[in-house]
């Protein structure tokens, strides 16, 4: 097998550990979220849905717990959406030129930027969920260590399908565009729908019908489904709403998620052998 | 010794409607150093960028080091290598990473590569320089870490956009010692260049490129003697009229105007004629008021092939007065 595209991971992974500010920033940045965010909402959102009577026999969880799910989703998003954009900076300076004269198959290029941003990703996961347990978020109560495991295995799965799917995208738009910050304009107003129109900050059965279809298309709420369903649970409330899911439909947002990613992958792919560089 | 290593012919290319390269062939033999000279904008990068699979062939064949552009340039890809125009390193890499991910980018076996590594750094005298980011490297140790990286797998070819553009006088020719030594172990070069004595002291063969188009190439000292063997330099007090008398001189190959005076290239012995010719100018009544003699210089057969000078290149000319 041509492992070419571990060449692009290796590099994109220096590069990552070399920028100390990038790295303690993309790993403070969601904490710092989960901190004041989660924290201020919680206590307003928890004192709004005290009011409303629990359903009998199901777990309630606060609403720090409720969000701490968007935050891994909404890290992930952001993470992989920029993820790309360091082919933008290798084409403005040139660099793109010696991988692209190179014998190294294109689409290696498109896999190996999305492993490594899916690894930052799963770095970025694996600490919110520290931090979120150590300032109160209640994942994965009342579970044995085996039980654990699998729901942090779980979690991980979908924040790894998912953030590739947005680092094609991401790779795509970044090889099409001449200048960071057009990039980083399509890529601001991308990320407000869908980040609004999710579940990442309060359940959708409040929501607008039309918002309600847009949020069963969007991948991010299909991340969180996944995210909750590990690390709360199939059963719960939160804020008075009362939120389930089947296995079933963890499955059904898995493969969504996989689509999702290999539309991406496709077009990426279509993008890149088209690409001129020079 | 007559062995193409590339064989070009009736090479095109044209950005929209602009035609930047226009049917050009040309052959570089094993072994070469072979140079495109021309000015900024003549259509050198683009040859390059086809030839080295960065650009799609358009129009015309292409064979490098045995494979067929157009049918295999994974063939060619893996067969050459390359030093861009401008500096295409990372910043943030060390010497040792850059030419560690590009030995990884053409799958060099690990063994192979650090050893080739340590040559290459040897080469290129960079060893000391092994661990430092390539920010912390001067403008030639960038160049001399480029050619480095474009030999890293031993390519049949090397191919150089313009290697010593921006670089001081020591620096480049230090630069040539080091593209002699490669080319002396086997690897032929082809490389473009607007330096008139680049051309001239490092390669083997020329061919003067403008306009997208090929004006003339040989050796460079076939071309200076196709200018002929003295060029002698005139001002007079009316260069029309010692135009017609040095035109009609069967001594003389050819006169060509400049801003303020004539060139007159000439058949023979320069010291011999000079004075000869001066006296049939005197002789109509024309007072000569400055006068040069010297051997055709890259720069005259620039301005000969073209019609145009290289201004801003080449050693400034040395003038003889006469008050
Ligand atoms: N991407 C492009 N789109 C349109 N025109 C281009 C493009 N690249 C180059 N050209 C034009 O093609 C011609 C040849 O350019 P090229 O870069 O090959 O010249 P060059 O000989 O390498 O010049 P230089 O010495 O300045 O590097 C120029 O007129 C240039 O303006
Ligand atoms: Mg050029």
């Amino acid at each position: 097998m041509n492992t070419g595209f571990l060449t692009i991971y290796w590099r994109d992974m220096l590069r990552f550990v070399r920028f100390k500010t990038l790295l303690v920033s993309s790993l403070i940045q969601p904490a710092l979220w989960m901190a004041f965010f989660g924290v201020a909402m919680s206590s307003s959102f928890d004192r709004l849905g005290a009011g409303i009577p629990p359903v009998p026999g199901v777990e309630s969880v606060g609403y720090l717990t409720f969000m701490g799910a968007g935050v891994i989703a909404m890290t992930t998003l952001f993470t992989s959406l920029f993820g790309g954009i360091v082919l933008l900076f290798d084409k403005n300076w040139g660099l793109m030129r010696e991988i692209l004269a190179s014998p190294l198959p294109r689409h290696h290029i498109i896999i190996g930027i999305g492993l490594s941003g899916m690894t930052k990703s799963f770095i970025q996961a694996i600490i919110i969920m520290i931090f979120g347990l150590l300032i109160g978020v209640e994942f994965f109560r009342n579970a044995g260590p085996l039980d654990i495991a699998v729901s942090v295995l779980g979690i991980l799965l979908f924040v790894g399908i998912f953030s590739l799917g947005f680092l094609f995208l991401s790779a795509t738009i970044s090889i099409s565009m001449e200048s960071p910050e057009g990039l980083q304009g399509i890529i601001t107003l991308m990320t407000m729908p869908i980040f609004f129109a999710s579940n990442a900050l309060y359940p959708t059965d409040a929501f607008p019908q039309i918002m309600r279809d847009l949020s069963a298309v969007n991948p991010l709420t299909h991340l969180i489904t996944g995210i909750r369903y590990f690390a709360i649970g199939s059963d719960f409330t939160a804020i008075g709403i009362h939120v389930t899911s089947t296995p079933d439909d963890v499955v059904r947002s898995l493969l969504m998620l996989v689509v999702f990613a290999a539309g991406m992958f496709s077009i990426a792919w279509w993008r890149f052998s088209r690409a001129v560089v020079t | 010794m007559n062995e193409p290593v590339i064989s070009v012919a009736n090479l095109s290319y044209r950005y929209g409607t602009f035609t930047a390269v226009d049917a050009i062939s040309f052959q570089v033999q094993k072994g070469e150093i072979f140079a495109f000279l021309g000015p900024n904008g003549a259509g050198k990068s683009t040859v390059i960028n086809v030839l080295i699979t960065l650009l799609a062939l358009q129009e015309g064949s292409v064979i490098v080091a045995g494979h067929d552009l157009q049918r295999d340039p994974a063939g060619v890809r893996e067969a050459i290598g390359i030093v861009f125009q401008e500096i295409t390193l990372d910043r943030d890499m060390t010497a040792w990473e850059i030419l560690e991910f590009h030995g990884r980018l053409y799958a060099l076996p690990k063994e192979e590569r650090r050893k080739r590594i340590d040559e290459l750094l040897a080469l290129v005298e960079l060893e000391g320089k092994r661990d430092a980011y390539v920010k912390e490297l001067s403008g030639g140790m960038k160049r001399r870490l480029e050619i480095a990286r474009g030999l890293m797998t031993r390519p049949k070819v090397l191919f150089l956009d313009e290697p010593t553009l921006g670089l001081d006088p020591q620096t480049r020719i230090r630069m040539w010692e080091y593209l002699r030594d490669v080319n002396r172990e086997g690897t032929t070069i082809f490389l473009t260049t607007h330096y008139m004595d680049e051309a001239d002291q490092l390669s083997n063969r020329i061919s003067i490129i403008d306009h997208g188009r090929i004006i003339a190439t040989g050796k460079p000292w076939e071309l200076k003697n196709a200018l002929g063997e003295d060029i002698i330099y005139l001002e007079t007090a009316d260069n029309d009229a010692a135009m017609q008398i040095l035109d009609g001189d069967e001594r003389v190959r050819s006169v060509r105007r400049t801003k303020r005076g004539l060139l007159a290239m000439v058949h023979g012995d320069g010291t011999q004629l000079l004075p000869a010719l001066l006296d049939g100018i005197h002789d109509a009544g024309l007072k000569v008021t400055a006068v040069n003699l010297k051997k055709p210089s890259m720069d005259d057969v620039f301005v000969h092939f073209t019609g145009r000078e290289l201004r801003e290149e080449g050693p400034a000319r040395h003038m003889v007065r006469r008050r």
